[in-house]
């Protein structure tokens, strides 16, 4: 049974196999992929189209999002991203100190009629209240319970005409430094979402009035998707047959910064 | 070399090879396998680093739907904090807290002081980019499971998974033999996988693969919509995430093991095997099924 025996060479060798391998995964080689341009990682993020398309074909249109029970809220909303758009916007500023009352929700882009609301019209709309799982990218969850009017009856107000194909969300805060200063948030999403059920422009947290931080007045819920994808301080709904001309074209503030538009995973 | 002992005329009867004999080789592995086989090597080496790229964003683990922050249900967190003597890494696992300095929580990139959850050596890319990571992590996440579809049909079709994956009642009577040879370290080269064999690679191919992939879908807000079901068994979205950490630790132990195991039993032939499907075994186990 020769060659079957543990001894000093073997160990070697494993030992060699081992420093090998961490060798590898100890190199920086792959952070080319962090430029945002690298033609192999735009390969890779073709990946996001085809989960895109393939949660398409398996998540029914109209499928829900899961709703919890009163007693699984067990904390607030944890706040994050922007948490107070009055450090950068003048306006927002305004906004609060009228307690809102010069606030107006604006339906526009590709629609018959453009629609324009305050916020007290859309706390007397018929609401939706739901209690949801809020899924961030960055791993963590909480639960909470969110009321507002359904994304579905606004856009249906202002007839969507027929060359639309996405929903962009812009809103008042921005995020990040560099040259350029901070750049305003926005965010886009196609039909199937903008018509579900449970995607409310939503204006109540857990029973209250919509906190600051959280998005007061206004801020999309977009129930299955990622966090990012549910916009905080909105105050243009514009319907859209292509986002490329907003923010770097990618169809949203983290989708601008590498982040995948569809952000359903 | 083996031959010219065999064939010394003598009227003793072969009932031991004589020392240094080699056996015959033999068609161990289609091609199916091989192929399949470093598919998932490429694959699980970049899903592990993407991962713990993705990891690092919220270095937490918890049980049940939500995280707690008002409350406490976490089991894993790794993090750093300012001590009297300076900053330390710390990892708390069930409520037992250890530093971790150098590892875990801080460690070093580039000589200067770097407070994540695993280091940078750890993962693609190396610096923090969650977006980056998760680019890497769904693109290698498709091929991982485009390959085991591909290698299951195959297995299916040409028995593989029936004959070598499958564990059978001979197996598992020979079962505590082999796992005592094993800790002897003494390896017979057979035709077939050991019952030692096929229970690790069952564990892997029909337990650890499935379980990850769920576990990971499990993760997706649109997938909790098309299958509510699939995030109950798991007990919950953040008990999911924690179990999908829980099986990547599964495969990097099997790793380990497996690597271990084909050094020490020969890695030349073992490695021949899995590049052109022929393996050497030892004498007198040719015809063994």
């Amino acid at each position: 049974m020769s060659g079957l025996i543990l001894n000093r060479r073997r160990l070697l060798r494993l030992g060699a196999v081992g420093a090998g391998s961490l060798a590898l995964a100890g190199c920086d080689q792959f952070d080319f992929l962090v430029d945002r341009n690298d033609p192999t990682r735009n390969f890779l993020e073709r990946a996001n189209d085809l989960t895109y398309a393939a949660q398409r074909a398996l998540v029914g249109q109209q499928a829900m999002a899961k709703e919890f029970a009163e007693t699984e809220i067990r904390q607030g909303q944890k706040p994050n991203g922007s948490t107070d758009p009055r450090q950068n916007s003048e306006i927002y500023r305004k906004l609060i100190a009228g307690d809102w009352s010069d606030y107006r929700l604006k339906i526009t882009g590709l629609v018959e009629t453009e629609m324009s609301y305050t916020l007290a019209e859309l706390r007397n709309m018929p609401s939706r209240t739901q209690i949801t799982r809020h899924d961030c990218v960055e791993g963590w969850s909480c639960i909470a319970k969110w009321t507002g009017v359904p994304l579905g009856r606004l856009l249906d107000a202002a007839k969507v005409k027929p060359t639309a194909r996405f929903v962009v969300f812009q809103c008042y805060d921005a995020l990040g430094g560099g040259l350029a200063g901070p750049q305003p948030y926005y965010e886009s999403c196609d039909l199937i979402d903008a018509f579900h059920p449970q995607t409310i422009a939503a204006f109540g947290l857990n029973g209250q009035a919509l906190p600051v931080e959280n998005g007061a007045p206004i801020r999309i819920r977009n129930e299955r998707a990622l966090g990012y994808k549910q916009p905080k301080y909105v105050h243009t709904i514009e319907l859209v047959e292509s986002f490329s001309r907003f923010g770097l074209g990618q169809g949203g503030y983290w989708e601008d910064r590498g982040y995948d538009w569809y952000g359903g995973i | 070399m083996a031959t010219d002992v065999m064939d010394d005329g003598s009227a003793e009867p072969a009932t031991a090879p004589p020392p240094g004999a080699k056996g015959p080789l033999v068609y161990r592995q289609s091609i199916f396998t091989r192929v399949t086989h470093w598919v998932w090597a490429v694959a699980m080496f970049f899903l592990l680093l993407s991962g713990l790229q993705i990891w690092n964003a919220h270095p937490v683990l918890y049980i049940g739907q939500q995280s707690g922050f008002e409350f406490e249900n976490s089991i894993l967190e790794i993090g750093a904090e300012n001590t009297p003597d300076g900053p330390r890494g710390f990892t708390t696992l069930f409520g037992q807290k250890f530093d971790t300095t150098g590892l875990l929580g801080m460690s070093t990139l580039n000589g200067q002081p770097n407070y994540v959850g695993f280091p940078s050596w750890a993962t693609i890319p190396s610096v923090r980019d969650l977006a980056t990571g998760r680019v890497v992590h769904f693109f290698f996440a498709w091929i991982l499971v485009a390959t085991l579809a591909v290698w299951l049909l195959a297995s299916l079709v040409n028995r593989h998974l029936w004959r070598d994956i499958i564990l059978k009642p001979r197996d598992l009577r020979d079962l505590p033999r082999d796992i005592w040879d094993h800790l002897r370290f003494r390896f017979e080269h057979r035709r077939r996988y050991s019952p030692l064999q096929k229970l690790a690679y069952f564990i892997v191919l029909v337990g650890l693969f499935p379980l990850i992939i769920l576990t990971g879908l499990a993760m997706s807000p649109g997938m909790n919509a098309a299958w509510p079901w699939q995030i109950e068994i798991f007990g919950g979205r953040q008990t999911a995430r924690t179990i999908h950490f829980v099986a990547m630790m599964g495969f990097v132990i099997f790793f380990v093991v497996h690597v271990a195991m084909v050094v020490l039993a020969g890695p030349l032939n073992e490695l021949r095997s899995m590049v052109t499907g022929w393996y050497r075994v030892s004498p007198g186990m040719e015809n063994d099924k």
